[in-house]
């Protein structure tokens, strides 16, 4: 994973901005942002977080490439779109913090333990099992990462929400018992494979 | 109107604001015969409407005044008021127009002895001072109206108001049974000169403009700052009437943004600049100016004007855009939220009265132009198709401050008056 990072750096050198434009979704549009403030100003995390998508486009333009891909800025993002809808350049804010998150991510420098990132992993993991997300496996996943004592403590502050989601069929808990899954199986692992292949070829991601 | 002479040797001017009447002026006294066409009932456009005038903070009153002189002084130009260009058929240097008027339902023997003003009580939205007042619907647009006729409001047509209104005139000028007209004109070549209009503020959700009434754009600013308007001069806030001293400016209302206008409208930043010598010439000391911007775009000649402000000590700068807007329910002040991009620090300030320097969209798109045109992608006149003598000029053609509206109007004259010698030579007229 980090020879990828090493790789990005030997390639790119001191022009970080390029390397956000070939290899993170949307990235091309960074150079497009004239520092207006809006999003920053619209964006509904703003006092939580340390760089505001506005921080984060001057950043990058200005070679800050450590400080971006390990930031867990973009990790905070709850794609609301208030940035999109007010952007006067018409960003796609929202698609580039995913998409540094993402970049940051597969080059295995992304923040350890950020609350967001570690959902996403098991989000995924869970999903790729079976090809559907168990939502009781996820949610008892979830409860327990930082181990049993914790787990249970959510759990039981959660108790009222999990309850009515069993009362009104939202949850099944016999899907604890193994669940359900795709009937193809292997057909989906293979096009999840495929698609990922084609992604690493786009992004100069190869092997 | 079936006096108005025409042929293919005259200039049609659209628009009586500075832009038109320069035109017209320009041709005239080079001996060409003009008919300028001005859809309201008076000459003189937005300009006639500002309190002063940048850079030199003079009032528009004397530029005015000296183009009306030059109009009454020069039998080639011939002005119908309250008319419009409905369609211009033909070809470079044959060319009809249909033109529109509205009646006025007052005629030439009018003195302006404001009699019938005094006589009716009815009032509509002054539309010369945006709206922000009622005047009476028998009325003078503004003290430097030209023609200096009245006008009646056609809401008071059919009402007992009327019939008052003419009792109480002496001089046999109102006249209840004028109709619309329609006029065919023979011009050998058009200028387009229809100007700005302001961008709808309330398209601009986050601001609140319409829904919180301490929220208005820079036009109706200048009508608060100028002795003429609703206040008195007086800067008053809508809410409660209460002087406004803290007072925002928020840059690019409206203009380079995807989402509104694409275009920077170029005069908005010396506007703001301007109002804030409104806000110290009002409260001096005690007057407090914050100027919220991306960056701040003093036009050609001018960056020693806003080096002047910015040593102002009442004055602050704050380089960000505004993100939105909130009120403060109890004191009805508008509360700007917004991140500082020196330092990406957030705010939250609260001001008496926030003023949008408002984006200028041409008046006419160039796509409701009633001839074949060619527009850029804000609707600004570009040139006419083909190879059509029709000019844009002025506001009509992008954003543009008076003295740039003279230039350009003035290099349009020209490009008309080569069109109409040529035809004038052709004809053997020359
Ligand atoms: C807030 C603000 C402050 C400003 N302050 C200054 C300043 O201090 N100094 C400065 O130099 N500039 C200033 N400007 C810019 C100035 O207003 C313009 O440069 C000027 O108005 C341009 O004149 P114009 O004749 O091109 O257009 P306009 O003034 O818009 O005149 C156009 C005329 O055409 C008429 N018309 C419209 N449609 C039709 C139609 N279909 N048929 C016939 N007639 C029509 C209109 O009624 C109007 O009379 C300011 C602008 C703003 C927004
Ligand atoms: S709103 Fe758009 S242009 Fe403005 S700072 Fe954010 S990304 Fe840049
Ligand atoms: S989409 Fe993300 S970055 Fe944009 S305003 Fe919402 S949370 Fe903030
Ligand atoms: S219409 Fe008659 S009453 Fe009214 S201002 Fe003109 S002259 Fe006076
Ligand atoms: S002149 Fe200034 S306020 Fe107006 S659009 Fe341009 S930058 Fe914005």
């Amino acid at each position: 994973m980090s020879d990828l990072n090493t790789q990005a750096v030997e390639r790119y050198r001191n022009n970080f901005l390029k390397e956000v434009e070939e290899n993170v979704e949307e990235g091309h549009w960074v150079k497009m942002c004239m520092q207006c403030g809006v999003c920053s100003g619209s964006c509904p995390f703003g006092p939580h977080w340390e760089h505001p998508p506005q921080e984060i486009f001057m950043m990058i333009r200005a070679g800050k490439r450590d400080e971006v891909l390990a930031s867990d800025s973009m990790w905070m993002c709850t794609s609301c779109y208030n940035c999109i809808v007010r952007c006067p350049r018409k960003l796609p804010i929202t698609h580039i913090m995913h998409g540094l998150a993402n970049y940051a991510h597969r080059l295995g420098i992304a923040p350890k333990g950020q609350p967001t990132r570690e959902f996403a992993k098991l989000f995924w993991d869970n999903m790729m099992k079976k090809g559907r997300v168990n939502e009781m496996k996820l949610t008892i996943g979830h409860y327990f990462r930082n181990g049993i004592g914790a787990g249970i403590k959510e759990a039981m502050a959660m108790k009222d929400v999990g309850l009515g989601m069993l009362k009104a069929k939202r949850l099944n808990p016999m899907e604890l018992a193994g669940g359900h899954g795709l009937k193809d199986l292997k057909g989906f692992h293979a096009m999840v494979a495929k698609a990922k292949e084609i992604e690493d070829r786009k992004k100069g991601f190869v092997k | 109107m079936a006096d108005v002479v025409a042929t293919n040797e005259t200039i049609l001017v659209v628009g009586g604001g500075i832009s038109g009447m320069t035109a017209a002026l320009e041709a005239a006294e080079c001996g060409k015969q003009v008919v300028l066409v001005e859809k309201s009932p008076t000459l003189g456009g937005r300009t006639a409407l500002l309190y002063r005038y940048f850079p030199k903070l003079c009032h528009p009153v004397c530029g005015l005044e000296i183009n009306l002189r030059r109009i009454r002084g020069n039998r080639n130009v011939r002005v119908i008021t309250m008319a419009e260009v409905t369609a211009i058929e033909g070809r470079r240097g044959d060319y009809t127009a249909t033109v529109k008027i509205a009646p006025r339902y007052v005629n030439e023997n009018c003195t302006a002895c404001g009699a019938c003003a005094e006589a009716v009580s009815a009032e509509f939205p002054n539309p010369f001072n945006y709206h922000l007042n009622a005047t009476r619907a028998a009325y003078l647009p503004h003290a430097m109206a030209y023609p200096q006729r009245y006008v009646l409001d056609p809401s008071l047509i059919g009402t007992p108001d009327a019939e008052k209104a003419r009792a109480a005139c002496k001089y046999d000028a109102i006249d209840l049974e004028m109709a619309e007209e329609t006029l065919q004109l023979k011009a050998g070549a058009v200028i387009w000169a229809t100007g700005w209009q302001p961008y709808d503020a309330a398209r601009i959700q986050p601001y609140g403009y319409g829904r919180f009434p301490n929220v208005i754009t820079s036009v109706e600013f200048e009508r608060l700052a100028d002795p003429h308007g609703p206040t008195g001069g007086k800067l008053l806030r809508p809410s409660d009437g209460k002087e406004a001293r803290n007072v925002a400016f928020i840059q690019c209302a409206g203009s380079r943004d995807e989402n509104h206008l694409r275009h920077c409208s170029r005069i908005c930043c010396m506007a703001s600049l301007k109002q804030t010598h409104y806000v110290r010439e009002a409260h001096g000391d005690e007057g407090r100016s914050t100027i919220y911007y991306i960056d701040i775009r003093a036009i050609d000649r001018f960056e020693d004007f806003y080096q002047k402000v910015q040593k102002d000590p009442t004055v602050k700068f704050i380089k960000s855009k505004v993100a939105r807007i909130a009120e403060d329910a109890q004191t009805g002040h508008p509360i700007l939220h917004g991140v500082d991009t020196e330092g990406y620090h957030r705010y939250a300030n609260e001001h008496d009265l926030v003023v949008l320097a408002i984006g200028m969209a041409p008046s006419v798109p160039a796509g409701d132009v009633p001839a074949e045109v060619i527009g850029d992608s804000s609707g600004f006149l570009e040139a006419a198709a083909g190879d059509g003598a029709i000019f844009g000029a002025g506001c009509a053609t992008s954003a543009l401050d008076v003295n740039r509206s003279v230039q350009n109007a003035t290099a349009a004259a020209l490009r008309a008056i080569q069109v109409v010698n040529k035809v004038a030579r052709a004809e053997g007229t020359a």
